[in-house]
C-alpha cells in the first residue's frame, strides 16, 4: 500500500468507528500531549442555493488533540463526536503516518478502515440503487 | 413594596423525583436504551439536531430520553448543552453536490441524470398502522441492486438539478461568495436580515411554524407558486481547515437534507421573466422541513426580487424569524405559569382602584 497524503489519511481515521479503531490499534506508544483531547464545536457552514453565499446551518460535536511521539513527530486529530479516545488514537495515528513506520501502520489500521468504509457505503448505494426508479412510457391512444 | 418569599424545595425536590420515576415508566417494562432511540426513532433524533442546531446523534437521543420524549424540552437541553462547548472553527461550506445520495428526487424533471431515487421513504405507503410492528416481527432485509455510475461521473457526484436550468440562463444565479455569513447565535439578529442569516434562523427554527408559513405561501398568502426541483437526503463531508496544518481535513460525515424549489416568476421592474429559487438544507433526515424552509426563503426574496409585499405573515421577515425558535417561544409562553405574585398583586389592586371609582362616579351621578 503507498502513503495517501496526509489530509486523506485524517480524514479516514476521523471517520472511522472509534470502537473498530480500539480494536485496529489497542495499545498506543509513550507520547506527550501538547493539547490533551478536548471536545467542542465547529460551525458547519452551507450556501444558499447550494452555490451561492456562505450560511451558518448549525453546530457539529469535535474532539481535537494534538500530541508528540518520543521521537519527536506531532500528530494532529479533529474527530467528529465527543470520544477523547478516539481523538487522541487518531493523532498517535497521524503522528506514527509521519514516521518510518509509516507503511507498516497504513497496511495494518488505514487499510482495513478504507475497505470497511468502502463496503459500508457500497451497501447503502446499492440499497439506494434498488429504489431508483425505471420509467416506462405508456402507449398513446394516437399512436396506435 | 416587593416582598421576597422563599420556599418550596422539598416540593421541587419531591417533583424531580417524581419526574423521575414516571420518566422510567413501568419498572416490569425494558428501560429504552439511548442506542435504541438513536437507531429506531432516528426521525426523532434528526429534528432535535436540526432545531437544537446541534449535530451528534447520541446526545439528541439522550435529550429525547430526558425529555420523556418532548422534542422541543430535548432541543431546549441541546441549546443549552451547546453553549458549554467552546467553538473549535467553522467548517468550509459543505458541498452538497458530493452527497452520497440515499433519497434523490425531482418534480419537475422526469429523466434526471442520476434517475430518481426513492429512498427509505414513507411516501406511497398506505398509512394503515401495521400491527405487525407490536408483534415483534422480523423485518425483512432492504433489496439491493448494484449502482450504476453515471459514465464519467465519480462514485459522489451528484449534479443539482437546477444547473441544468442555469445552463440555459431559465433560472435566476446564485451568486458565489466567500463573505463570512452572520451568525446569530453570536450576534443578536438585526433586521433587516440578510439571506444567510435568514437560512440560519429557517433551519434552527420550529418544524410546525415554518411549515404552517410554508403552507399559507401555498394557499395564497403570499403565493410563489414552487415546484420541488429537487429533494435530495444524503451524507456529506464537512471539512475544516486546520490552521497549524495549513490545509483543510474531513472531520466527520453528516447526514443532511437539502430541497431547492423552482418558482415561476413573471418579471418585476428590476428582474426579467425567469425560474427563482427558495433553498432549504436542514441536518438529518428532515424532508417536510427542507421543503418547508426552502418555500418560506423564497416567500421572504419579495424585496430582492422586486415582488410586491401583499402583508403576508410568510413576507414578513419580522413575524416569521422573531417567531420561528421554539426555545424562545417556550421560554417566554412557559414563563407566565412561574410565581407572579407580586405583578398580580399590582394588576389587582389597580382593578380594585378602577372599581371603586366607577362606582363612586356612578353614585354621583344618580
Amino acid at each position: 500500500m503507498t502513503l495517501p497524503p496526509r489530509a486523506d489519511w485524517m480524514g479516514l481515521l476521523a471517520r472511522a468507528k472509534p470502537d473498530r479503531l480500539a480494536q485496529l490499534f489497542p495499545d498506543l506508544p509513550p507520547h506527550d500531549l501538547l493539547r490533551p483531547a478536548e471536545i467542542g464545536a465547529v460551525m458547519v457552514q452551507g450556501r444558499t442555493g447550494a452555490v451561492g453565499q456562505p450560511f451558518n446551518l448549525g453546530e457539529m460535536t469535535v474532539t481535537r488533540c494534538v500530541l508528540r511521539l518520543a521521537c519527536g513527530t506531532v500528530g494532529h486529530a479533529h474527530v467528529q463526536g465527543r470520544d477523547k479516545a478516539h481523538a487522541t488514537r487518531a493523532a498517535v495515528l497521524d503522528a506514527l503516518l509521519q514516521t518510518d513506520k509509516a507503511l507498516a501502520v497504513a497496511a495494518s489500521i488505514l487499510a482495513p478502515l478504507q475497505s470497511e468504509e468502502a463496503a459500508r457505503r457500497a451497501a447503502r448505494a446499492a440499497k439506494a440503487a434498488a429504489t431508483r426508479v425505471e420509467f416506462f412510457t405508456l402507449v398513446r391512444g394516437e399512436d396506435q | 413594596m416587593y416582598v421576597a418569599v422563599k420556599g418550596g424545595e422539598q416540593a421541587i425536590d419531591a417533583a424531580h423525583a417524581w419526574l423521575a420515576e414516571e420518566r422510567r415508566g413501568d419498572p416490569s417494562i425494558a428501560e429504552l436504551t439511548v442506542p435504541q432511540i438513536r437507531a429506531q426513532l432516528a426521525l426523532a433524533v434528526n429534528r432535535v439536531m436540526a432545531e437544537g442546531s446541534l449535530y451528534d446523534p447520541d446526545l439528541a437521543a439522550l435529550a429525547i430520553k430526558q425529555a420523556r420524549g418532548d422534542l422541543i424540552e430535548a432541543v431546549f437541553l441541546i441549546r443549552a448543552y451547546r453553549t458549554t462547548l467552546p467553538r473549535l472553527g467553522s467548517s468550509r461550506p459543505i458541498d452538497t453536490g458530493r452527497m452520497a445520495v440515499i433519497r434523490r428526487v425531482s418534480a419537475t424533471f422526469k429523466d434526471l441524470p442520476g434517475g430518481q431515487v426513492l429512498g427509505p421513504t414513507f411516501d406511497y405507503t398506505h398509512r394503515l398502522l401495521d400491527f405487525t410492528l407490536m408483534a415483534e416481527g422480523e423485518t425483512p432485509p432492504a433489496q439491493t441492486r448494484p449502482a450504476v455510475q453515471p459514465a464519467g461521473q465519480g462514485p459522489v457526484d451528484v449534479p443539482h438539478v437546477t444547473a441544468f436550468l442555469n445552463r440555459d440562463g431559465l433560472i435566476q444565479t446564485e451568486a458565489a461568495s466567500d463573505t463570512p455569513p452572520p451568525d446569530l447565535t453570536r450576534e443578536p439578529m438585526e433586521l433587516p436580515a440578510a439571506r444567510p442569516l435568514r437560512l440560519q434562523a429557517l433551519t434552527r427554527g420550529d418544524e410546525g411554524f415554518v411549515l404552517s408559513l410554508a403552507y399559507s405561501t401555498q394557499r395564497g398568502y403570499g403565493r410563489t407558486h414552487a415546484f420541488i426541483g429537487e429533494l435530495r437526503i444524503g451524507s456529506v463531508a464537512v471539512e475544516l481547515e486546520i490552521p497549524e496544518l495549513g490545509f483543510a481535513v474531513e472531520i466527520g460525515d453528516i447526514e443532511l437534507t437539502e430541497c431547492e424549489t423552482v418558482n415561476q416568476f413573471t418579471g418585476s421592474k428590476t428582474e426579467p421573466p425567469q425560474f427563482t429559487r427558495g433553498y432549504g438544507l436542514v441536518f438529518g433526515q428532515s424532508e417536510r422541513k427542507a421543503i418547508s424552509m426552502s418555500l418560506v426563503d423564497r416567500a421572504l426574496r419579495w424585496k430582492e426580487l422586486g415582488e410586491d409585499f401583499v402583508g403576508a405573515p410568510a413576507q414578513d421577515e419580522e413575524f416569521v424569524l422573531m417567531h420561528a425558535d421554539n426555545v424562545q417561544a417556550t421560554g417566554f409562553l412557559e414563563h407566565i405559569k412561574l410565581p407572579h405574585y407580586v405583578d398580580f398583586q399590582s394588576e389587582l389592586e389597580l382593578i380594585r382602584r378602577l372599581r371603586a371609582e366607577a362606582t363612586a362616579a356612578q353614585e354621583a351621578a344618580e
